[in-house]
């Protein structure tokens, strides 16, 4: 698992699948925040932007359709395949 | 039937629920807050067309009714007739964004759970077409089992449709109806998938208006020049365009007081309008243009749809100190004024975030502390180069600015890892798609905003203002006696001086810091009184106590003065606004304790510092 691919490490213009989240490592309410977004397992996304400064972070996702952010660090715990 | 029946408006967030609340009641709104909670309460009286009055509350904008902010938990209770003092609705107008469905249908279905009476306004179909999306509302109403019409709120399409369904759903069979039952989370978003492809007629490719937009505004590269373009624009507004006004509002309080002085006979009476009410609720409502100008520019980026992409811009900055992208623009507008930046950090959801950018949000030098710093540098900074194009005063007026920034960002992490504590809010929200605001919407907003300034003007602020001016008339001097020293503030001043002592500061200036209490710039007014240099021309008297201040103050005093002032909380009206947006006095009292203790620290360093430099 450790060097499975996470969505913070795609860049702008990748598709990917949400396979699995590491909800544990979500501060609380953020992950129900998530899933009411769409962000969720199963869920297909697309990078749209990503931040400006250090890391890129934030990162906007296309998630049907509509644009969502989310910081780097609720990207890392998402667990993804190309697509 | 005694009372009007009550529809509540809900729906996502983004949804244009506040457009479609603002096109069916128009102005005739009432704002307060939900008790206990900051979350604003709307509400509006409109007639369904069969005549029959109801009353319309706008309910603040959830994802869910499994709450996870204090807006959804204030939804969530209203709509289950759990919210003491809120009767529950007796029907619900459910908004869901047209562009979006497959999100906002989840949402849907929680809510016709409910069981209530439910009209579906499918909005902004216009937006929806103009991505090349066509709906078909006929069809997602059967599959819902509710009326659904489609409606534009800022154009007024579909609202008498809406209504006519509103009279016809008093008796809604709920059968047939989606959803009702228990479902997960998972079947709602697979139900939600399939009603949403099943509503669509036509799906064009995606060239979509929003995506090229973004590409422009959200570039690495391009986005922060633009915002900070923008922001440089507003900040030229707020400071220029707001300054005729002002005057004009200064001058219309001067004609009310010679109005005053000729038809009421000289006195305690005429004094205190001329003085006390005049002049007091005067100094605060000067500040009003500014706030209407900001709040323009708020209302319009935040209606366009800008302000989300400006929150994401700044967010790794913000998120460096505990913060996020949504604290951004009250911060930057509390350097123009803390009163409108506080008002304005009711966009950041995050309670943590917000209650920490209100604590921070005096720290931003606000043009009020500009005359007092003006005054003191002229009158003790020798002007002189210290490098190409940098002037020594320049250099400290500058310096004061990034004190008070760098105090900002200490206090925000140490509240952050205090008071505040809790997990980074994180950063999670939709960036809605562009629209052109509405001025209508944006006429509504601006008064709305204005109105609550304005009535905090007229009670609390009015109140202090004139327990500080009789504070400072009685007793009344004898002859050869300055007013100032005998009255009660300034035997208080008096009593204080030997605390202020020690941070270097001399008898005059503690006496200037009692009414300074109102608004930070008074104290240059009462350091004229005390050093009776006052004439009637502004720039004569400005230059007499600079003189004063250069001939009667060492460096390290003065120095130590403007310490206090990038610092210090003197302003009632920032306290009384910090208080209604926090809902109670406990943040506010310790806003002022810790902001007294930081100026009183920083004053004390800077003296005795520059007392053993040998300044």
């Amino acid at each position: 698992m450790k060097d499975a691919l996470t969505l913070d490490q795609l860049t702008p213009h990748d598709r990917a699948e949400i396979i699995a989240v590491a909800w544990d490592d979500l501060a609380q309410g953020e992950g129900k925040r998530l899933r009411a977004l769409g962000i969720d397992e199963g869920a297909r996304i697309a990078i749209a932007h990503r931040g400006v400064f250090a890391g890129r972070d934030p990162i906007a996702l296309m998630v049907g359709r509509s644009l969502v952010a989310i910081r780097r660090v609720h990207a890392r715990a998402m667990q993804v395949k190309r697509i | 039937m005694s009372q009007p029946r009550r529809i509540a408006l809900l729906g996502n967030p983004n949804a244009g629920k506040t457009a479609l609340f603002n096109a069916l009641t128009g102005a005739r709104q009432k704002i307060a807050n939900y008790p206990g909670v900051t979350v604003e309460r709307k509400a509006g009286r409109m007639a369904l067309p069969s005549g029959e009055p109801v009353e319309l509350v706008d309910l603040p904008g959830a994802y869910s009714l499994d709450p996870a902010s204090p807006d959804e938990d204030v939804t969530q209770r209203v709509v289950t007739g759990n919210f003491p003092g809120e009767a529950k609705p007796d029907m619900l107008v459910l908004v869901i964004d047209a562009g979006n469905l497959e999100q906002h249908l989840v949402f849907a279905q929680e809510v016709l759970a409910l069981g209530l009476p439910t009209v579906v306004a499918l909005n902004m179909v216009d937006l929806a077409e103009r991505d090349g999306l066509v709906l078909d509302a006929k069809a997602l109403g059967e599959a819902l089992g509710v009326p659904v019409i489609p409606t534009v709120a800022v154009r007024k399409r579909g609202l008498d449709a809406l209504g006519d369904a509103l009279d016809k759903a008093n008796v809604q069979d709920t059968a047939n109806r989606h959803g009702v039952g228990e479902l997960t989370l998972p079947e709602r978003r697979l139900a939600a998938r399939t009603m949403a492809k099943g509503a669509v007629i036509s799906q064009s490719a995606e060239a979509r208006l929003h995506e090229s937009l973004d590409k422009v505004l959200l570039n690495p590269w391009a986005g922060p020049i633009i915002l900070f373009g923008l922001l440089f624009v507003i900040f030229q507004a707020v400071f220029a365009w707001a300054a005729p006004f002002a005057d004009a509002l200064e001058g219309l309080g001067g004609l009310m007081a010679q109005g005053v002085a000729a038809t009421i006979p000289a006195g305690f009476f005429r004094d205190f309008l001329t003085e006390g009410v005049i002049a007091g609720v005067g100094s605060v409502i000067v500040f009003l243009p500014q706030i209407v100008i900001l709040f323009a520019f708020i209302l319009v980026m935040e209606a366009s749809g800008y302000m989300a992409r400006a929150a994401f811009i700044m967010d790794r900055l913000m998120a460096s100190v505990g913060l996020s992208g949504r604290s951004f623009i009250p911060l930057l507008s509390s350097f123009a004024c803390a009163i409108p930046g506080i008002m304005a950090t009711r966009a950041i959801a995050d309670p943590k975030d917000r209650l920490t950018t209100i604590l921070i949000a005096p720290l931003m030098t606000c043009s009020a502390r500009l005359p007092v710093y003006a005054v003191i540098i002229a009158a003790v900074i020798p002007e002189q180069s210290v490098g190409p194009g940098i002037g020594l005063q320049g250099l400290v007026l500058f310096t004061l600015y990034i004190a008070g920034i760098v105090g900002a960002i200490l206090v925000a992490l140490v509240l952050r890892s205090t008071l505040t504590a809790g997990t980074a809010s994180g950063f999670i929200m939709a960036l809605p798609r562009y629209q052109w605001p509405r001025l209508k919407d944006l006429l509504i907003g601006l008064w709305q905003r204005a109105w609550v300034f304005l009535r905090r003007a007229g009670t609390i602020i009015f109140a202090a203002t004139v327990i500080l001016w009789l504070a400072l008339t009685f007793p009344k001097a004898g002859p050869g006696e300055n007013q100032l020293d005998v009255s009660y503030g300034g035997q208080i001043a008096s009593v204080l001086h030997p605390v202020f002592e020690p941070v270097g500061f001399n008898r005059e200036m503690t006496l200037a810091l009692v009414p300074a209490m109102a608004a930070r710039e008074v104290a240059v007014a009462s350091l004229a009184t005390t050093y009776a240099v006052e004439s009637e021309d502004e720039d004569a008297t400005m230059a007499a106590l600079q003189a004063e201040v250069a001939a009667r103050w060492s460096l390290p005093t003065a120095l130590a003065f403007l310490a206090w002032f990038v610092f210090a909380p003197q302003c009632l009206s920032t306290i009384a606004v910090a208080r209604r947006e926090t809902n109670g006095w406990k943040w506010p009292i310790l806003m002022l304790g810790y902001l007294f203790a930081l100026a009183y620290i920083t004053a004390g360093i800077t003296y005795w510092a520059a007392l053993s430099l040998g300044l």
